[in-house]
């Protein structure tokens, strides 16, 4: 069947395997059944390839908990398990995620494969460094025990490895008490982008800090935002919300996403949160999931898709780099509703997560003519201050890019090859990118 | 509440299950396989149900129905709804050829089922209450050429239920009758999937809806009372020429 990922590019066709419980995943490895590679799948929530093979192993029927631990405040659950199903289940005894993405339809196998961050970032790391255990199913049909102790090559290669060492089966989840998932929300304004960095390092103690950024402000108002701090609010329900969903049930005709309505939207989007900026209690769902009411938002950019672009550029040229970027993107008038800015703290030590002490710049890009070479020219803004781009994002970067950006390519590459000895795990992305 | 789930292991019995494990629901789970079974009552009890037991037996022999079914009245004590999800899809033609295999799917689809609403009814009787949900087919409806093995037996389990329905009115007893089309399941594994298929957590929550609505047939989702009740007016002469 064609499949695809949240971008809606590219496209391929793949045998899709949805093994109907744990104990059946070995078995696909024993028979014959599978030919060429394969690549496990979660919540299709990696916008490019990276969850696209010939042969697709659906982690959705690992959906069971397994074991909840008050004493050690640990989840184990499947690796199908979604973060919002997670939150469903922990948050009614007290209990909150340590790092959340921002939408909770990431399963838990996919949140470990991407190495995912949160808005908490500069202050908690990424979703990897809360995770206690996992186990990993090679393509031998052996199943392995992984923890930053245990089968620490394993761990390391797996942890953000985009699922290229096995499929993850199960793991275990540092949970965190926290006093209410009610979220007390500041929002302030930022006139440009300096002043934005200003207010992100001014207010680094928040716990949640993210900024939306107009993309297409230009000149003085160039990086115009609204930064959005947070914290836990002290008291408040501890309840789970399910918003009433609204769906985008058809593609979008492409035509309606361009130039003007676009700047439409983003002057509108800055001058609406201007007057309403300050201080207000919102639920958790809103803060984190902001788009998660909206089914199927991914149709609004047309048939063709789109590209969602996200970079990090190192602490020390990030001011300059994400002003070249800004300047560029708003100077080409293809920029998109939301661009998202954010501070990184240090990186850990998973051989392919993308965070990195620095700024990290969310972009997203309607797929159409131009598109290309305008990704091509903030391709090398990035490589000409040592950044990188988001392997959970991409559809299009270059092995000659990834290989410059990722300095621990060749080392994934020999862990990789002990665990998989036959390269049976392989997405688009990895063979584009010269992972496999 | 307190539920009695027969065939717990399927999709829709899963999904169905952590909808009333969120509100501390009690659980009595029948399937085949043991080590999955342990595992959803230790799912279900993570996501909040109350307490929860289960017990493996091959639901095809109706000879141990009776025991299962007097073990969980007495873990439960008071039933308050019965779900009944066991199934298998069979392989048409097989059955077409070799009549051992047609008569072992209407066992597991047809027969197994009635044995089962026959005990359950018993205790529902005795406790003056309960409310028995099975889930049969839109294949039910009208027999048609690529299943019509599978739907005569979930016909079968309707017509028998529309029976029993007015039977066990004066019980206090509500029997419904839960009817989905196409849903994307383990069961469904080989079929290509279009845009009528849906998923097994929409299953459930239309068939908690019909519980609590006491609904007596129940199509899920709702349009495939429309597309079964145009299948059902074509005339014959025409009918028998499509192998839909």
């Amino acid at each position: 069947m064609q499949l695809h990922g949240w971008g809606r590019f590219p496209r391929a066709d793949a045998e899709l395997i949805e093994p109907p419980s744990a104990e059946l995943f070995p078995e696909i490895f024993k028979s014959e059944r599978i030919k060429g590679s394969l690549i496990a799948r979660g919540g299709g929530r990696s916008y490019g390839d990276s969850a696209l093979s010939k042969n697709i192993i659906s982690s959705r029927f690992l959906d069971n908990f397994l074991e909840f631990d008050e004493t050690s405040e640990t989840i184990r659950c499947g690796a199908g398990v979604s973060i919002d199903m997670l939150l469903r289940t922990i948050i009614p005894t007290g209990y909150f995620l340590p790092v959340l993405p921002g939408t909770g339809f990431v399963s838990v196998g996919g949140a470990i494969a991407a190495d995912i961050h949160g808005k908490n970032h500069h202050t908690d790391g990424s979703f990897c460094d809360h995770l206690v255990r996992f186990s990993l199913l090679l393509a031998s049909g052996e199943i392995i025990e992984c923890s930053p102790k245990t089968a620490i090559d394993a761990f390391i290669a797996t942890c953000g490895g985009m699922g290229l060492t096995g499929v993850i089966l199960d793991a275990t989840l540092k949970l965190e008490k926290v006093p209410s998932v009610c979220i007390k929300r500041e929002s302030i304004v930022a006139a440009n982008l300096e002043d934005c960095f200003d207010l992100i390092e001014d207010n680094e103690s928040s716990k949640y800090s993210v900024a939306w950024i107009d993309c297409l402000a230009k000149k003085n108002a160039l990086g115009r935002s609204i930064l959005h701090l947070a914290e836990h609010n002290a008291t408040g329900l501890q309840k789970y919300k399910s918003r009433r969903r609204l769906s985008i049930p058809f593609n979008i005709p492409a035509f309606l996403v361009n130039k003007h309505t676009t700047r439409l939207f983003n002057n509108s989007f800055y001058h609406l949160r201007k007057r309403t900026a300050g201080t207000n209690i919102v639920n958790y769902d809103s803060y984190f999931f902001p788009l998660d009411n909206i089914k199927n938002w991914n149709r609004v950019f047309g048939q063709k898709g789109f590209f969602q672009y996200q970079l990090v550029i190192p602490s020390d040229s990030a001011k300059r780099g994400m002003k070249e970027i800004l300047n560029v993107v708003a100077n080409s008038g293809k920029g998109s509703f939301i661009s998202v800015l954010k501070k990184f703290s240090k990186s850990n030590e998973n051989l392919l997560s993308f965070p990195e002490a620095g700024y990290t710049l969310t972009l997203d890009f309607k797929n159409e003519p131009g598109i290309s070479p305008l990704m091509k020219k903030l391709d090398d803004i990035v490589l000409a201050h040592c950044g990188r781009l988001y392997l959970a994002k991409d559809a299009r970067m270059s092995e000659d890019m990834f290989k410059k950006s990722y300095s621990n390519w060749e080392k994934f590459i020999e862990i990789k090859n002990r665990l998989d000895p036959n390269g049976k795990f392989a997405s688009i992305q990895s063979d584009r990118i010269g992972l496999t | 509440m307190k539920i009695l789930l027969i065939g717990a292991t399927s999709a829709i019995a899963k999904a169905f299950a952590r909808s009333y494990a969120e509100k501390s629901a009690h659980f009595y789970l029948l399937a085949r396989n043991q080590n999955q079974l342990k595992e959803l009552a230790n799912d279900l009890k993570i996501r909040g149900a109350s307490s929860t037991s289960y017990s493996a037996i091959d639901l095809a022999h109706t000879k141990t129905h009776s025991a299962a079914m007097r073990n969980a009245g007495e873990f439960l004590v008071n039933v308050d709804v019965a779900l009944i999800c066991h199934g298998s899809l069979p392989n048409q033609e097989n059955c077409e050829r070799d009549y051992n295999m047609a008569e072992q799917e209407i066992t597991v689809n047809g027969l197994s089922t009635i044995s089962l609403c026959t005990e359950i009814v018993k205790i529902f009787k005795n406790q003056n209450s309960g409310t028995l949900a099975v889930i049969t087919s839109v294949a039910g409806d009208r027999g048609r050429q690529p299943n019509f093995i599978y739907g005569a037996a979930k016909s079968l389990v309707s017509t028998y239920l529309q029976g029993l329905r007015g039977k066990l009115l004066p019980y206090n007893i509500h029997v419904v009758d839960i009817k989905p089309g196409l849903v994307d399941s383990p069961m469904t594994a080989e079929f290509q999937k279009g845009p009528l298929w849906s998923t097994p957590e929409l299953v459930a929550d239309k068939i908690i809806d019909s519980i609590e609505k006491k609904k007596h047939t129940a199509y899920v989702p709702g349009y495939w009372r429309l597309i079964m009740v145009i299948v059902c007016l074509i005339p014959e002469f025409i009918f028998k020429r499509l192998k839909i």
